[in-house]
């Protein structure tokens, strides 16, 4: 299992945009990837989910990557979210 | 008799044409069981199905005609009819409580909807509710096997009006039909707005009743400057916006073209106009006008409504933000200029008689270097991130000035022995509002990068009067004389020393000042971002070089109203206004 740490530091958190990038993102890997943030956690495969939890600017949450490619999906997704002004 | 509607002003421009009304189906839904979960189950399956497969054909569409924008909002739809974890809710719904897909489908859907809707009510918010509706009317029109009205199906020039134009909608249209839209719902910022901007068709949003005010084939003006519908004008109403609708193109066209362009005079001098800016926000608003660089951002906004001083790291994000997001431009940062009219909740300031004339701006700075320093750290830090100039507020005397700087200089060599990078080519320069400062400008100019104008508070120190104050308000005077006198002594202090100037106060933006200003040889320009492209405009017909003998005039007239009358004289395009 895998886990990262990240503080979102877009103005608007992690709107429609970006969440969509990121369900992309990974969807394209067979890992079982979860979003969490203030206690609740979140399958980030499922838009519907991501955008549930409302995620603002400031944020700090955690991404957890569990399955054979646990380690490639947690780059890809760090990377598009620098890629998208979500972090630093 | 003609009606008025007013809405949100979404996407500039005037259009007259027939309404063409865009209502749905009847797509409600009764609370239903059944007896056949598998079946359900199935129709639901296939409903995604054909949601998607129609989404893709929108997505198709909406990439060749309105490009990568509006797909992405496509895209955004896509990824919730793929979203495994939504189908599974449904599915176990159906399974759960034998309810029909359109039952299950209904009641995911209000479950999210209120969930986002609990969430403070922001725009962005709205606008992901928006989208989950338009996908739940997709869905259902095909488990209910009607047809959702269908905005390609338009065959003549008409302005269309709905509850809510859906992001799919809007990637249908015909845009030779199309000639404006109004909507009953919609903020500002809903994916709606965006996409109605790549649309350049004129837009008014937020009406509420337009649906049931207007029908099918009512004649209808679209104001989308002023964010107003009217209903069956009058001739003489059809009258003013056609005219409106004439001057709008022209100007569009003129300001359009000018907008990616340098500003550059007939005669092919080189000036900067830039825009003032006071927030993130306002970063967009003046790339959007085409701003050649930021010539005063106000640091203010940073303290306002916050209860301590932002500490130097979200100073210096937010500083960064403005930097990155100019490119290569220039961001001329003004470091704190509170006091005077200007209070903060924060800082214990003493009640003064004259607050005008107090404790404030630099002077804060110098005798509070508590806030100076944080401040001028977050701006070195940021400046490796585009091209950051630094200018100090309210100097009146060289003392002040070199003081400034040596905390500057102090901070800067802090940083780089913490091994912190700063940008080798910030520019360090001074507001001149103060009169005593213009007046000595000759003895700054070798110590300073560059001079940026006040205009605002330098004419009022100057006539030693409030234009705030009704009754003396008169005495301010931009045009006037001695204010001119002063300008182009400050220009020509700092040429003769080789460095630039701008003006940052709202005279930088009164067309009767530019001829002027630009002969008097002022390098830079900045203001509300509004203006940008019509100075920019103005700048492009002058001939500066022919301007000389009005300046010299001017400068020798006796009254603001001479030079009002001179200015119109030499320059005939400032005649009619």
């Amino acid at each position: 299992m895998e886990k990262r740490d990240f503080t979102i530091t877009a103005e608007t958190g992690i709107h429609a945009r970006p969440a969509t990038i990121l369900v992309q993102t990974a969807s394209k890997y067979s890992s079982d990837v979860t979003l969490s943030y203030e206690g609740k956690s979140v399958n980030l495969k499922s838009i519907m989910g991501v955008m549930s939890l409302g995620v603002g600017q400031n944020a700090d949450v955690t991404i957890t990557a569990n399955g054979d490619d646990e380690k490639e999906v947690l780059d890809a997704v760090a990377e598009t979210m620098k890629k998208e002004g979500l972090t630093d | 008799m003609s009606l008025l509607l007013d809405g949100l002003a979404a996407s500039s421009g005037i259009a007259i044409a027939p309404a063409y009304l865009l209502v749905g189906p009847d797509l409600s839904i009764k609370k239903q069981h059944t007896a056949d979960k598998n079946h359900e189950v199935a129709r639901l399956r296939d409903s995604f199905t054909l949601t998607t497969k129609e989404l893709r054909a929108i997505r198709q569409r909406a990439h060749q005609d309105l490009g990568q924008q509006a797909a992405a909002v496509v895209d955004a739809q896509l990824t919730m009819v793929d979203d495994p974890v939504l189908v599974k809710k449904i599915e176990n719904l159906i399974n759960e409580q034998a309810a029909t897909a359109e039952w299950a489908v209904k009641l995911i859907t209000d479950h999210y909807l209120e969930l986002f809707e609990r969430m403070n009510g922001n725009d962005y918010l709205n606008s992901r509710a928006l989208a989950i509706r338009d996908l739940y009317k997709r869905v259902i029109s095909h488990l209910l096997g009607t047809k959702l009205p269908d905005p390609a199906a338009l065959d003549h020039r008409a302005i269309l009006v709905a509850t809510n134009i859906t992001p799919t909608d809007t990637a249908q249209f015909d845009r030779r039909y199309v000639a404006g839209l109004i909507t009953d719902y919609g903020g500002r910022t809903s994916h709606f707005s965006i996409m109605s901007k790549t649309l350049d068709l004129p837009v008014v949003v937020g009406t509420h009743t337009a649906t049931k005010k207007i029908n099918d084939g009512d004649l209808l003006v679209v104001d989308g400057i002023h964010g107003k519908v009217i209903v069956n004008p009058t001739e003489a109403q059809l009258e003013h916006y056609r005219l409106l609708a004439g001057e709008f193109a022209r100007e569009q066209q003129v300001w359009g073209a000018l907008r990616d362009q340098h500003t550059i005079s007939r005669d092919g001098r080189r000036y900067e106009v830039g825009a003032n800016v006071g927030s993130l926000r306002d970063i967009d608003t003046a790339r959007d006008h085409g701003a050649e660089g930021i010539g005063l951002l106000r640091t203010e906004f940073l303290y306002m409504d916050q209860t301590e001083l932002p500490s130097e790291d979200d100073q210096f994000k937010a500083y960064r933000q403005f930097v990155s997001g100019m490119d290569q431009q220039r961001v001329v940062a003004r470091t704190l200029d509170i006091g005077g009219d200007k209070r903060l909740g924060m800082l214990k300031l003493p009640r003064e008689d004259n607050p005008y004339l107090g404790f404030r701006a630099i002077r804060i700075g110098l005798a509070e270097p508590t806030v100076l320093r944080p401040q001028l750290r977050a701006l070195l830090r940021a400046s490796v991130y585009g091209r950051l100039a630094i200018m100090f507020p309210m100097i009146a005397t060289p003392e002040e000035f070199t003081r400034a700087r040596e905390i500057l200089d102090e901070e800067e060599r802090k940083l780089s022995r913490a091994g912190i990078a700063v940008a080798g080519n910030i520019e360090v320069g001074m507001m001149l509002e103060v009169p005593s400062a213009a007046v000595m400008a000759d003895v700054f100019a070798p110590d300073v990068d560059f001079f940026s104008i006040g205009s605002n508070d330098l004419i009022q120190y100057l006539f030693a009067a409030d234009r705030g104050n009704s009754r003396v308000a008169y005495l301010y005077q931009e045009l006037h004389p001695a204010v001119l006198r002063l300008v182009k002594r400050v220009i020509d202090a700092a040429h003769a020393e080789g460095k630039w100037v701008g003006m940052c106060g709202e005279m930088a933006g009164n067309p009767l000042a530019t001829p002027l200003l630009t002969a008097m040889g002022l390098d830079e320009f900045s203001m509300n971002s509004s203006q940008i492209l019509p100075i920019r405009s103005l700048i492009s017909h002058l001939n500066v070089r022919q301007l000389q003998p009005l300046v010299h005039r001017a400068l020798a007239a006796r009254s603001a109203r001479e030079v009002e009358m001179l200015v119109r004289e030499y320059v005939p395009i400032l005649r009619k206004n």
